[in-house]
């Protein structure tokens, strides 16, 4: 890890410590919950497109795989939660291999429309076999490991954003190592990668592992606190709120995917004192937002700060 | 080392290549020269497997690399550079090489998430070996600046730095001298000769610049229209009357900067 990094990751631990002890109570802590929940959605996509140049549209569906394989294996089947988790991870894995073979031959526009098909494919598998239907259910079991349940707000708080922590560890270290060097290359050029003998296609299917397999955490995540899953929140709404979370913080950061997920999140709760109007203000800070700060909150701020130390040019 | 034997090769009705033959010998530098569309880049796709041809075979070190996937036939030994040139425009000047050295090291994709020592280890060895690549190539003062951000004569060295990497055997070259000066040139014909003579690496080379490949090659087959006329020393090629008429459309010396003490 680099010097910046490891500076920014303990500031963020941090934060992360400290959160429940400043903040005003339950509400505030719940929204930090959904708020670490998207960041570990994002930080796969910021991966996945940003750096490795890969679209996709269909993260919804792996989310949606996450929370139901999850919760079935632990509800019906009477699965330790966290077995359950660690299975849906697996199956999403699975999910995302063979969308990825296919797919793999497919660049920007093309891949963006058939990942967006596999998302609603899997929208609409849970609501014709899901238990539910489309009204989804309920009585999920909180999240409990060796006979302790976490059901406590502030301890859901520190188990997601301690794995969003772990995640980001996880992501960072691979970002600079071999591997994500070769996915930077993949994005810039493929006939570079085969010219240096790069698997460029098990590249890109990995990546689509990694990336469904953090968006299947986050969704069984949500399902364990919530306790209660309809196919309506992994719709391809959420896909597309998940892009514009990358987006907003910064593609090519993966602070930036944090910081655009909590942006994302917290936003509609901030402006809920505009009533029938939220809607109208939340789209005109997005769109004035990526009028002016094109390439993300995030790359914005360490040019700002660069430029301040007076550097002359911008590594991340 | 390289054989290229009875390869054809169309696109829809126009035949690009016909019945192509030549060998190249290990540690020589053989020059592909000819007019624009001659084939020369086609024929270097085909060995580096970009292409494949309609028939023929591209045999390396005695082993048939006509089938294999572009990735496997670089895993061989054989690496390249691009005609327009195919940098990792936003990784840095040290990053381009050490992907080069991806397929000699061995950190899983997965595994890469860990802080492992063993991991941290491989980084650094691959940091050092590329920083005396850009160190051979006198590019290492540009290390950590972006690679889109270096001139055009520093990004195709870089190229050639990128193509060491991999520790190839056969290093094919597509018009490297493309949109340098007489000084950039000249630089790259050093280098390529130092290529050649102090790391034993074969080389393939497609260029317009006829006074550096005159003065480098040891042998030259010259392409037109898809078909071998000539093939020889720089001296032999210069004289033969068919390359003439198909530079110049008539009977005139080909102009050149060879003499034969260089």
């Amino acid at each position: 890890m680099k010097k910046e990094d490891l500076s920014a990751f303990l500031v963020f631990i941090f934060f992360i410590i400290l959160f429940p002890i400043l903040s005003g109570g339950a509400y505030t802590l719940t929204v930090g919950i959904f708020s670490g929940i998207n960041a570990l959605v994002a930080i796969g996509l910021c991966i996945l497109m940003g750096y490795a140049g890969q679209v996709s549209l269909g993260q919804a569906g792996f989310y949606g795989i996450g929370a139901y394989v999850s919760s079935v294996l632990s509800l019906h089947l009477g699965f330790p939660v966290v077995v359950s988790v660690i299975l849906a991870m697996v199956a999403a894995a699975v999910a995302a291999m063979i969308l990825a073979v296919p797919a793999l031959r497919l660049k920007g526009h093309y891949l963006a429309v058939a990942t967006l098909g596999f998302g609603e494919i899997i929208n609409v598998i849970l609501n014709e076999w899901g238990p539910g239907g489309p009204s989804g259910f309920g009585d999920i079991p909180h999240f409990g490991l060796a006979g302790y349940t976490i059901d406590s707000t502030t301890g859901y708080f520190y188990l997601t954003w301690g794995l969003v922590a772990s995640v980001m560890f996880f992501s960072i270290n691979l970002i600079n190592s071999r591997t994500g060097r070769a996915l930077r290359a993949v994005h810039d050029s493929e006939a570079a990668c085969n010219a240096m003998g790069l698997n460029v296609a098990a590249l890109k299917i990995r990546v689509f592992i990694l990336s469904a397999a953090y968006a299947a955490l986050a969704g069984s995540l949500y399902a364990h606190y919530v306790t209660f899953i309809s196919p309506g929140s992994f719709s391809l709404f959420y896909s597309i709120l998940v892009l514009t979370m990358v987006i907003v913080g910064g593609i090519t950061n993966l602070w930036g995917a944090i910081i655009g997920a909590v942006v994302i999140t917290v936003l509609p709760e901030l402006l809920r004192r505009f009533e029938e109007l939220d809607v109208l203000v939340y789209g005109l800070i997005l769109t004035s937002s990526l009028m002016f700060f094109r390439k993300g909150l995030v790359p914005i701020l360490i040019e700002k700060i660069n430029k301040l130390k007076g550097f002359a040019f911008v590594k991340h | 080392m390289l054989s290229i034997k009875e390869i054809w090769k169309s696109f829809g009705g126009l035949t690009a290549l016909r019945n192509i033959s030549f060998d190249v010998k290990q540690g020589d530098i053989k020059a592909l020269i000819g007019p624009n569309g001659a084939g020369k880049t086609t024929l270097l796709n085909i060995v580096s497997g970009i292409y494949q041809p309609d028939t023929g075979e591209v045999n390396f070190l005695g082993e048939r690399i006509v089938h294999l996937s572009p990735a496997k036939i670089a895993q061989k030994g054989v690496s390249r550079t691009f005609q327009h040139v195919e940098l990792f425009g936003n990784l840095t000047v040290v990053e381009n090489v050490m992907v080069g050295r991806y397929a000699k090291t061995k950190t899983g994709f997965f595994s890469s998430g860990f802080r492992l020592p063993s991991i941290m280890k491989e980084e650094r060895e691959v940091q050092r070996k590329s920083e005396e690549i850009l160190e051979y190539v006198n590019l290492v003062h540009r290390k950590d600046e972006i690679a889109s951000n270096l001139p055009i004569g520093e990004q195709r060295i870089l190229e050639i730095a990128r193509a060491l990497a991999t520790e190839p055997q056969l290093v094919l070259l597509d018009e490297p001298a493309a949109g340098l000066n007489i000084k950039e040139t000249r630089e790259l014909g050093e280098i390529i000769r130092k290529i050649r003579g102090e790391l034993k690496i074969t080389i393939v080379l497609v260029e317009h610049d006829m006074e550096l490949v005159m003065k480098i090659s040891d042998s030259i087959t010259v392409l037109n229209f898809g078909e071998i006329i000539a093939e020889g020393t720089p001296l032999e090629v210069q004289k033969n009357p068919e390359v003439i008429v198909a530079y110049l459309g008539e009977e005139e010396e080909l102009q050149t900067g060879y003499n034969a003490d260089t």
